[in-house]
């Protein structure tokens, strides 16, 4: 047997993925799904998932062999312990009064958050180690992450995937608003997806569409998962998420019709032959108060009817057949009101040290319906070191936005369904039951105003100052401070007060 | 300094200073009115320059040609405003969603200290329109603003007709990088304050507003657009802001820019540019711009709402369009144009605006002056109180040494005579008295309003004011009393020590006027400084009362009412003058009120006392 392999190899190497079939069942799947939802405003948004589990045990040494994992971030998992990877780029906020909740939701800039192994002895090391590399990675400037805005949160950023024990000293959080998403930063987020962008829904992924819209969202997941129902081993999955929303007003002239042409400039041709599953997802929902009729071209092959996001949810299935001519109907609408302040919950502060870590606030709240919570925080404004500002300190400085996650009762009890037979854009959050649904809202990234100096000449200005201080300063004080008046010379001895004795007895002033 | 501490030298300077103190100090007067004067000539007043260089280099080409949605838009509002009386808030809100903004409104009241008659208004309450464009992959950090205040008038509907149709050629446009916010504001001023209170989350003058459902970042920079008619004639442009505050010079630079660009005729303090500096005629009318500028700007009121927008350091300034009897008429896409190309330009900047100069005076469109060019004036003016403090101190002193001089050199360290102890104390009761005064002005009027329409037959307007003016010219019989309580053993150092504390309690005051708002503490300085010098219990008496009288803080303001019609070239008589000059104070008070300028608590808090100690001076015995 050991002889026939070499020869068996070339042979099965020819016969592509088929051949691994026959060999042994694939011990790697990739499923690749995009959903496009017209918005409550309008909008078009469309979010593509990529999915590849491998059933391996990445943190052992010695996984050399490479499929449909990208190498690059399994590498990364075995040398850093890493238990999950949660890192985003977004260039826009999320509208959720107008677009509605959204699948995948990250703030705007660059977010990272990462859960480590218990074996991992210096986490703050690993955690710069890991910026560093990802930032080389994903061409972007995750190198500036640092303890001066890394924070440990308590309460929030549970770990996605298999966990069994959530000790937080093991999880780092860290947000980059000013980062801008280009490109740059996609083209390396493409080439990790096994078929790149030569095949499957992937085409679409062209640059000049997708940076022509109003918010762009590309993230990367990696987490542990259960490998068969009975959990008795672990499997790695990667997802790599991108979500787009295309402005009806620009794109479609105002019109609500839109086409996949007309969003990517691309169709569909055919699947990504390395994955077992592949489809496009639209969400026809009806609502009975519109009088709009909606229809889509070709017509649906089925339909696939579940609770999404607490609403009950029609979506029509393309398994990647077809390309399609599609009008759209409006729906989705889920308003979030908070309000009013909490009487009890969970409050967690840590306060800042100046230049080494940020402030962290977390609060447990129960909110009220239908009521206003606002939060304000006092702060103290202190001047910067002169070398702190930034080359453009005109521009103000980023204030991370806040998170706000929650668990919201659904309007609709789900049924449970199996999780891994699920559309993707259903199974990245964890649901404990059917009754609620998990929402992660981000606040837009605060910019702020501080105090700058003139940079346009400090030098001279500082000389000039120092020296016009330094000499009138001291000459007024010894101005101000003393009193000045003529001392006779003791000296003049006896001559001179006998002159003075005469001249007195003269009447004449003395000298 | 070696010249100060060298005792023999010291006092030779001094005799010099006293011999020479009167040449010296109207040589000072002199050369700072001068100086003032100068500024309006070439080598002191310099072409304007673009410094950003985010705005300076890249062209942009202006497409908007939306002129009779615009109109279309300006009739539907004037119509639906005509119709409901106020503004038509839920017309708004569906013209602007039409147009693919995200809308919100938000609704305010004010309850004014008393009622304003010049606008009629007193229990104030609105709702602003506001709509935001938002950019397109940007987080909401930054924005610009255009806003369109509506009045309880039917004017600016066609500003309003604008703003939408510009909103929607922007709205077709993907190269944002800024939100743009659409604010249609009811109540003008008022209505602007309330947004901008609620969007900075602050409340400074007691307005009540509902929280804004809608914010869009750090404000970069806003326009304000008043615009009544469909054609205008020229475009007049107001940069000066509550208390003086004045925007970054390189938006005014844009402005410029564009209008040269688009052909506009643009004009300064409804002021022509002059075109020839090099002879005498140029300077003369850019010195007519400078002094209404230097007006403007001293009364510290926002002229126009883009005025209260300074203050949350948001640059800003307000287009006027005029339409007068001239020929050549330009219709609103030629405005719209100037526009685009602003807001083009904003959105490009990387930084707040800080280039350029945020301290200037503008003899021009497109020239300006320089703060170490001007300031130069009012130091020589106040150079004066110096002068005569200086003056006043070295004859105390004198006074305290001069027993012993004539004897020959004093002995070693003379003590200081008790006199001179007594002098000052006998400072506490004029200095109090007068200040108590100036309190009684600044909180009085407003507070006893009531009390007074009881008693006489006034409404409430006339009453704060007449109650000013009355406690204003007690303060002119009081101080009378003062001085024959305190003892006095010599009876020249007593006025002595009073008018040095008061001179250089002045000159404080007006160097820190001069440093935030220099129009305002040259203005005064001019005035209050020949008088503030003169003053002393000797001589010409009635003279000196009669001067120190025609240059108080009060005169001045009539004075100024005067010159500014003047320089308007509408010149006012005698009897509107004074309807004029009720008017504005009563305006003044208002301002501090609801706007929170601050020139009715500088003048009755600081220079009024500062300016009764100069009489209780002149009164002495």
């Amino acid at each position: 047997m050991a002889a026939a392999m070499p020869l068996a190899l070339p042979v099965l190497l020819l016969l592509g993925p088929g051949g691994w079939c026959l060999a042994e069942p694939p011990r790697d799947s990739l499923r690749e799904e995009l959903v496009i939802t017209p918005l409550p405003s309008g909008d078009v948004a469309a979010t593509f998932q990529f999915r590849t589990r491998w059933d391996s045990e990445l943190q052992r040494e010695g996984v050399s062999h490479y499929r449909l994992f990208p190498k690059a971030l399994g590498q990364l998992i075995s040398k850093y312990s890493l238990r999950e990877l949660h890192l985003s780029f977004t260039q826009g906020f999320w509208r959720t009064r107008y677009w509605g909740p959204p699948f995948l939701q990250a703030p705007s800039g660059a977010e990272l958050w990462v859960w480590f192994q218990d074996t991992v002895t210096d986490v703050d090391k690993s955690w710069k180690e890991l910026s560093n590399v990802l930032s080389g990675i994903f061409c972007a400037s995750l190198n500036f992450i640092d303890s001066t805005n890394t924070v440990t949160p308590t309460a929030s950023f549970k770990p996605l995937g298999l966990a069994n024990d959530t000790d937080h000293y093991f999880l780092r959080y860290a947000v980059l608003p000013r980062e801008v998403v280009c490109t740059e930063n996609l083209t390396p987020w493409k080439k990790l997806l096994p078929c790149s962008s030569k095949a499957g829904l992937s085409v679409l992924l062209k640059a000049d569409r997708l940076f022509h819209t109003s918010y762009h969202s590309q993230a990367v997941h990696i987490r542990p998962v259960c490998r068969n129902a009975r959990c008795t081993s672990i499997s790695w999955e990667l997802r790599q998420t991108l979500s787009v929303v295309f402005d009806a007003f620009i794109t479609g002239q105002g019109k609500k019709d839109w086409s996949l042409f007309r969003m990517f400039s691309r169709t569909l041709t055919e699947p990504c032959p390395l994955a077992s599953e592949s489809r496009v997802y639209v969400d026809i929902t009806t609502y009975n108060q519109d009088n709009e009729t909606l229809e889509v071209h070709p017509p649906p092959t089925t339909t696939y009817q579940d609770v999404i996001l607490g609403t009950r949810k029609t979506y029509a299935i393309y398994d990647l057949l077809d390309t399609a001519m599609i009008n759209n109907s409006r729906n989705l609408n889920i308003q979030l009101k908070w309000k009013r302040p909490p009487e009890n919950g969970y409050i967690h502060y840590q306060p800042a040290q100046d230049r080494l870590q940020p402030h962290l606030l977390e609060m447990l709240i129960q909110l009220p319906a239908n009521s206003v919570t606002k939060v304000s925080i006092q702060f103290e404004r202190a001047l910067l070191k002169w070398t702190e500002y930034t080359p453009d300190p005109n521009h103000g400085f980023y204030v991370s936005p806040s998170v706000l996650s929650a668990l919201v009762p659904s309007m609709v009890a789900a049924k449970p369904v199996d999780w891994e037979e699920s559309p993707l854009f259903n199974s990245l959050f964890p649901v404990s039951d059917g009754s609620n649904y998990f929402v992660r809202l981000y606040t837009e990234p605060l910019l702020v105003n501080l105090p700058t100096p003139d940079f346009s000449m400090p030098y001279n200005v500082i000389c000039l100052t120092c020296t016009v201080v330094a000499v009138c300063y001291g000459s007024f004080y010894n101005l101000l401070t003393r009193t000045f008046h003529i001392e006779e010379p003791r000296t003049g001895g006896l001559a001179k007060r006998l002159a003075n004795l005469i001249r007195r007895a003269r009447g004449v002033p003395p000298l | 300094m070696g010249l100060l501490s060298d005792p023999v030298r010291r006092r030779a300077l001094a005799r010099l200073v006293l011999r020479l103190n009167a040449p010296l100090c109207v040589l000072s007067y002199v050369a700072g009115i001068a100086w003032f004067l100068a500024l309006v000539f070439p080598p002191l007043t310099q072409r304007t320059y673009m410094s950003e260089n985010a705005m300076g280099s890249t062209m942009v080409e202006e497409q908007f040609a939306g002129g009779d949605r615009a109109r279309a838009f300006a009739r539907d509002f004037a119509a639906h405003r005509k119709k409901s009386g106020a503004l038509p808030v839920a017309w708004l809100e569906r013209t602007m969603r039409s147009v693919g903004l995200e809308v919100y409104t938000q609704s305010f009241s004010r309850k004014l200290p008393f009622p304003d008659e010049t606008h009629e208004r007193y229990m104030v309450s609105g709702t602003n329109v506001y709509g935001i464009l938002r950019a397109p992959r940007a987080a909401s950090t930054e924005s610009l603003v255009l806003t369109v205040p509506c009045g309880s008038d039917s004017t600016n509907s066609q500003a309003v007709g604008l703003l939408l149709a510009l909103a929607a050629h922007f709205r077709g446009q993907i190269y944002w990088a800024k939100d743009i916010v659409f604010l249609v504001t009811e109540h003008d001023l008022l209505g602007t304050e309330a947004w901008l209170e609620a969007y900075h989350d602050v409340n400074v003058t007691g307005m009540q507003s509902s929280p804004l459902q809608g914010r869009a970042g750090a404000i970069q920079a806003a326009v304000a657009l008043e615009l009544s008619s469909d054609v205008v004639t020229s475009l007049d442009v107001a940069v000066e802001g509550l208390n003086g505050q004045l925007p970054n010079l390189d938006l005014l630079n844009l402005f410029q820019t564009f209008c040269q660009k688009g052909g506009l005729l643009c004009t300064l303090q409804g002021k022509l540019q002059p075109q020839d500096w090099t002879s005498l005629d140029g300077p003369l009318q850019g010195l007519q711009t400078l002094l209404l500028m230097v007006l403007r700007q001293a009364s510290g009121r926002p002229h126009g709402s883009h005025g209260l927008f300074l203050r949350y350091r948001v640059e800003a300034l307000t287009l006027r369009g005029i339409n007068s009897f001239r020929q050549y008429k330009y219709d609103l896409v030629a405005v719209g144009k100037a526009l685009e190309g602003m807001f083009r330009k904003l959105n490009h900047l990387l930084e707040r605006l800080h280039q350029s100069f945020f301290l200037y005076l503008l003899p021009g469109l497109s020239r300006f002056v320089s703060i170490g060019l001007y300031m130069p004036a009012v130091g020589f003016l106040l150079l004066v109180l110096g002068l005569k403090a200086l003056e006043l101190w070295m004859q105390l002193h004198e006074a305290g040494m001069g027993l012993e001089e004539p004897g020959g050199a004093p002995g070693p360290s003379v003590p200081l005579p008790p006199s001179q102890g007594v002098g000052l104390a006998s400072l506490v009761a004029p200095l109090l008295i007068s200040q108590a005064m100036g309190l009684a002005l600044y909180v009085l009027p407003v507070l006893g309003q009531h009390v007074a329409t009881q008693h006489f037959p006034v409404a409430e307007a006339e009453a704060v004011v007449l109650t000013l003016l009355a406690i204003y010219a007690a303060g002119l019989a009081l101080p009378h009393n003062t001085h024959r309580v305190i003892s006095t053993q010599a009876p020249d150092r007593g006025w002595m020590a009073l008018k040095l504390v008061a001179l250089i309690y002045l000159a404080l005051q007006l160097g820190c006027i001069a440093l935030t708002n220099f129009s305002l503490g040259f203005l005064l300085a001019t005035t209050m400084v020949p008088t503030a010098a003169l003053a002393k219990p000797h001589g010409p008496r009635t003279l000196y009362a009669a001067l120190l009288v025609l240059t108080s803080p009060a005169a001045t303001l009539l004075g100024s009412l005067f010159l500014w019609r003047e320089l308007q070239e509408a010149p006012l008589s005698l009897a509107e003058g004074w309807q004029l000059f009720l008017a504005a104070l009563a305006q003044g008070v208002l301002e501090h009120h609801t706007y929170g300028a601050l020139l009715f608590p500088l003048l009755s808090l600081g220079l009024y006392p500062c300016w009764l100690l100069f009489w209780n001076v002149l009164f002495w015995k």
